[in-house]
């Protein structure tokens, strides 16, 4: 932790002069943190075309709304249009993306070459950038999409640093890649266990996450055959396996093993953040659409502090150890570093029981600072009472720890604790905060 | 319809290619390792020449799998091996990724281009799109319903590819998932063989009785269907529909059994030809498959008949 590896590879930036942190926005509040706590764009869903089925996901009027808070930070909305469509959906689409240059979306993400050509013939102003469904691995592949009027393709998550690096040395377009959050472990977009195990098409936002459910692993026992005829059959009893009559598989796990699993651990590329800068990544992007809003502050937060730092001063650049604790704050599984460097092996994924939940919540959100008392009004997010010990964070530089004091209601009457959603609660802090800070506690 | 479909089938070796083609398949899928995708088997260049000469000599055609999805250090290999399968005198070749699309165009112009990429082939549009960059057939996902598929037909500007027999790949990844399993637990696979031809496969905890088929190549891990598509007695509403070629997949088969597939859907098409109106499927045609049919493994419809919801 807090060492860092000398960029090896080179590549070249060509419309960004900084890369571009990009973060997932689940609903209009999310967007608001994402965009507060530093993003420089943020990636939402519509009501229609998204691969997130069972997300809140934007109206048209959100959409507006976003747009215009997003603008005030110098930040752009982009919106996730990234099924692979069926007849049936065909139609909606020309109405849908004027609806989304409308509301002032900046860019939308698509992986159905129908949808990409259906938005450059009908929408030119609006961007397309090519999704990872597309699993594009290969310079040509990103030199193709170029010519089809593309300014920016994201990658595979199976392209390793070296491989990004030689595509911005052969094609000079804009470059997005994962660097952070939850990775399908199999090509995205070629996996259709969801479709298999549950009618529910996972192209279309209905992936049910069948990669993390666990499994046993057989070896067929039966001859090669033996179900083709009798004299086989006969056969097989002879044959010199070392097996029981009638026994025709054989587990490859014993009782005290983890079952197999093709659930991976969860990407985290803050510790290379020079690597990934020279490498010439243009934006980088943050997985989680789904994720809570203490999640997405506490993520853009980190990656938003290391890449200034690295753009102010690379020579002098050293990676502060508290970024990753910030990271882990917000992790509810382990991490890994993807296909960056490597092809993840059996350290990367996990075969133990998943889901543990990340180990601090949003306690509060601060609305005001009063300097005089050395007070702040607090939004309730989750229960917190005295004696807690709470930590305050935000995009500037607010981040403490205190021990929750006495607190009181606005009109000034003690509480034995904030159990109530939004309730609005005074506390004394014990260095200054700002409206958007966040109070997080250990669960 | 005016012409008959083509039934198509992969083949594993020129001995499987040799044998289906006397079973009566039109065209065979070959393909080499490097570039294909879940092919049957490797065919050498020479190999390739072999069976183009035996295809050609008795009028049917071969086709190249392409369907790899390709990182930058096999651009490097790709133009030579497409030269070589356009002189060698390959129909046409399967492809998903543009770079194959861009290779076929500059090295083999004449070569066909069917676009495949598998469960993401899922629209007309998309289809159209690709034939407006060359392509002259789409490959549908098999994930599509029956009605997806047929209606689909007469909005194509495209040859239509239906898979009506075999397994389907349902996971793909670049990982070793069996060898990092196998070092998870403490006892590494130590040089023996964790492909197709080891028989290793997955149950899940509440599907007892359905096997998937897990096996690794240079591509990673594929996952496979437990249950084999045969839409056999239904092929009607294809044929009527205008499907332009008809494929079995041969992939983890003996070649017997496919030598029974093929016949199955070479008598069915030439019976409909001859008199689409009088054709009935008749329950006999599935004998020779059923014999064969491996007892673990359910014939079913795949997707023809499913509604899934998102």
């Amino acid at each position: 932790m807090g060492t860092m590896t000398k960029p090896q590879y080179k590549g070249k930036r060509y419309r960004l002069d900084k890369p571009e942190l990009l973060a997932p926005a689940g609903n209009l509040e999310k967007l608001k943190f994402a965009v507060h706590y530093g993003a420089d764009a943020v990636y939402i869903g519509g009501q229609k075309y998204g691969l997130r089925s069972g997300a809140d996901n934007f109206s048209f009027e959100e959409m507006r709304e976003g747009v215009e808070f997003a603008k005030k930070y110098g930040a752009k909305v982009f919106v996730a249009t990234n099924i692979y469509a069926h007849n049936e959906d065909i139609a909606g689409i020309e109405e849908y993306l004027r609806n989304l240059y409308e509301a002032g979306i900046a860019a939308i993400i698509v992986a159905d070459p129908a949808i990409v050509d259906t938005a450059r013939r009908l929408v030119p102003g609006l961007e397309v950038h090519l999704s990872t469904q597309q699993s594009t691995l290969n310079w040509q592949a990103v030199s193709f999409w170029k010519e089809e009027g593309l300014p920016r393709v994201v990658l595979g998550r199976e392209t390793s640093l070296e491989e990004i690096a030689e595509i911005k040395q052969h094609v000079d377009i804009e470059i997005e890649s994962f660097i952070h959050g939850a990775m399908c472990s199999s090509y995205s977009g070629r996996c259709v266990l969801s479709n298999h195990f549950t009618d529910r098409d996972s192209n279309r936002g209905g992936c049910c996450q069948s990669c993390r459910w666990k499994y046993d692993l057989f070896e067929d026992a039966r001859p090669e055959g033996t179900w083709v005829s009798e004299e086989d059959q006969a056969q097989a009893q002879q044959s010199p396996l070392p097996l029981q009559p009638g026994v025709t598989q054989l587990p490859l796990h014993q009782p005290e093993d983890n079952p197999f699993s093709m659930g991976s651990k969860d990407l985290c590329m803050l510790e290379s953040i020079p690597e990934l800068i020279e490498a010439g990544i243009d934006s980088f992007k943050i997985e989680g659409r789904m994720k809570s809003i203490h999640y997405v502050a506490t993520v853009v937060n980190a990656y938003r502090k290391a890449i200034d730092a690295y753009m102010a001063d690379p020579e002098g650049y050293v990676l502060k150890p508290e970024w990753l604790e910030e990271l882990q704050k917000a992790a509810n599984r382990p991490l890994n570093t993807g296909f960056f460097y490597d092809t993840p092996d059996h350290e990367d994924h996990i075969y133990e029981p998943e889901e543990k939940a990340a180990p601090y919540d949003f306690a509060g959100l601060v609305l005001e600072y009063d300097a005089a008392s050395g007070t702040a009004l607090i939004q309730q997010r989750n229960h917190f009472k005295p004696g807690q010990e709470v930590e305050f964070f935000g995009p500037d530089n607010t981040f403490f720890k205190q021990t929750v004091g006495e607190i009181w209601d606005e009109e000034g009457q003690p509480l034995d604790a904030a159990r109530h959603p939004l309730q609005r609660v005074r506390m004394k802090v014990d260095q200054p905060v700002a409206y958007f800070d966040m109070m997080r506690k250990k669960k | 319809m005016n012409n008959k479909p083509e039934l198509l089938v992969t083949a594993a070796s020129l001995e499987e290619a040799a044998v289906l083609l006397n079973a009566g398949a039109d065209a065979l899928l070959i393909g080499d390792d490097r570039f294909g995708m879940r092919l049957a088997g490797h065919f050498s260049l020479e190999d390739t020449a072999e069976v183009v000469k035996l295809a050609h000599g008795q009028g049917r055609k071969v086709y190249a799998g392409l369907g790899g999805l390709m990182s930058n250090r096999l651009l490097d290999e790709l133009p030579a091996y497409v030269q070589a399968i356009g002189e060698l005198g390959v129909d046409g070749v399967e492809f998903g990724d543009p770079a194959v699309l861009a290779a076929v165009k500059r090295e083999a112009p004449h070569l066909k281009l069917h676009w495949n990429a598998e469960m993401t082939s899922t629209n007309y549009a998309t289809a159209n799109y690709w034939g407006r960059k060359g392509a002259s057939r789409v490959v549908l996902a098999r994930e599509l319903n029956m009605d997806e598929m047929t209606e689909m037909v007469p909005l194509l500007e495209v040859e239509a590819q239906v898979q009506v027999h075999g397994m389907t790949n349902i996971y793909h990844s670049k990982r070793k998932l069996v060898a990092s399993y196998m070092s998870h637990q403490g006892r590494p696979s130590t040089g023996g063989s964790l492909g197709k031809e080891r028989g290793l496969f997955l149950i899940e905890a509440e599907r007892p009785n359905e096997k998937f088929p897990i096996y690794e190549d240079e591509n990673g891990t594929h996952i496979m269907s437990s249950d084999d598509i045969c839409i056999l007695e239904d092929l009607h509403f294809l044929l009527k529909a205008g499907v332009h070629s008809l494929k079995v997949e041969g992939l983890l088969k003996p070649v017997a059994y496919n030598a029974a597939v093929v016949k199955a859907y070479r008598h069915a098409i030439d019976l409909y030809a001859a008199d689409p109106e009088g054709y009935a499927f008749q329950e006999s045609w599935m004998d020779g498959i059923r014999a064969l049919q491996d007892p673990e493994r359910e014939l079913s419809f795949g997707f023809f008949y499913k509604e899934q919801v998102y």
